[in-house]
């Protein structure tokens, strides 16, 4: 009955856990599209950007990632060095 | 007449949706509505033996939509509730020998004779699921007070809005197997936790009790002969279903029951 550790908030028990990981869990989840879209997606950027700019498409990242309170799109595309863009052309 | 279809579903297996369509259908039946219960879960249909109606099956799901009988032929009806019937999965057959479509039909010609027909969901997403959802006009979704659970729920709410069109304000929840002692602990989701993360309606609460255990052994289910909490639990969720309000039951949470079971009074 008398648990010390409690009265004296030195443990606040794991439902504080369960919500704040069910919380972000679930931010994620409700965002997450299916990989047929993502894969879309990922096809016409990589066209658009080609029409201005050589990319690595060989080393491209591109994914859903939850952030704090948020989810982003996370893309990470490497320009090829022999690029106008980086001579400054 | 047309009745109301209820589809209940879970996502997650083992949270209790069988026991739930049980015992929701019983205490509509007591209350007075026509009731059907359908086990979608075909291949792996249990609802007949929580019923205690295994020993009466003649015709199945299956045979209703191949054709072979009508549905009114494959009903078992219940003898202990005025009202109370059972359309039992088939066992031999999987999950792909119904579609969609099939099961929207059987649903529609239920209802124009029956105040409710309570869909026992499989657990899963897949084609089980979509099968059991399509014919569906309210969803009740089981949730235990655990993570996985609750993930899966929402999950389910999500699926049941845009592939079933069910809308979400007929969607509700029923908590199930909560445990008051660890809720106070604070070592347990409490309902206003749930409530909070998925966003929908409550409609019962059920405490985590042996007695299912014990009533699921012999085939009762508990609203049908208890005169326990959890009886009285379930009947309150079925009368919330009908439109009637009734309060939440905070005995757990007044003063004098904190005062009870520091003495051993209460539980």
């Amino acid at each position: 009955m008398f648990d010390f550790r409690k009265i004296f908030g030195l443990d606040i028990g794991s439902k504080k856990a369960a919500k704040e990981r069910l919380r972000l869990v679930l931010i994620h989840d409700r965002t997450t599209i299916s990989q047929e879209k993502l894969e879309n997606m990922k096809r016409d950027l990589i066209e658009v950007i080609s029409r201005y700019i050589d990319i690595d498409v060989s080393d491209l990242e591109f994914r859903m990632e939850a952030q704090d309170e948020k989810v982003a799109l996370v893309a990470n595309i490497p320009i090829t060095e022999n690029n106008e863009v980086i001579k400054g052309a | 007449m047309s009745g109301k279809a209820v589809v209940i579903t879970s996502g997650k297996g083992g949270v209790g949706k069988t026991t739930t369509t049980a015992n929701l259908g019983a205490a509509l039946a007591l209350q007075g509505c026509s009731v059907v219960l359908l086990d979608a879960d075909i291949g792996l249909r249990n609802l007949d033996v929580v019923m205690g109606l295994e020993n009466r099956i003649v015709y199945d799901l299956i045979n209703v939509i191949d054709g072979t009988v009508e549905f009114r032929k494959a009903l078992i009806k219940d003898k202990r509730v005025d009202g109370l019937y059972l359309l039992p999965a088939a066992q031999t057959k999987d999950k792909d020998a119904v579609s969609p479509e099939q099961m929207k039909k059987l649903i529609e010609d239920i209802k124009t004779e029956f105040d409710y027909v309570l869909i026992d969901c499989p657990a899963g997403i897949e084609q089980g699921f979509l099968n059991a959802i399509i014919g569906a006009d309210e969803a009740v979704v089981v949730v235990t007070p655990e993570v996985s659970s609750v993930r899966d729920a929402d999950r389910v709410v999500g699926l049941l809005d845009k592939k079933g069109e069910i809308p979400m304000d007929n969607i509700s929840m029923l908590v199930n197997r909560i445990r008051m002692d660890m809720v106070r602990k604070k070592e347990m989701l409490d309902v206003s936790d749930i409530e909070e993360l998925l966003q929908i309606r409550v409609l019962g609460v059920i405490p985590d009790d042996e007695s299912v255990i014990v009533s699921t052994n012999k085939g009762e289910p508990v609203v049908l002969n208890g005169k326990n909490h959890l009886a009285q639990a379930y009947r309150d969720a079925a009368g919330r279903m009908l439109g009637q309000d009734i309060p939440f039951n905070e005995r757990n949470h007044s003063f004098v029951g904190t005062v009870l079971r520091f003495f051993g009074l209460a539980e």
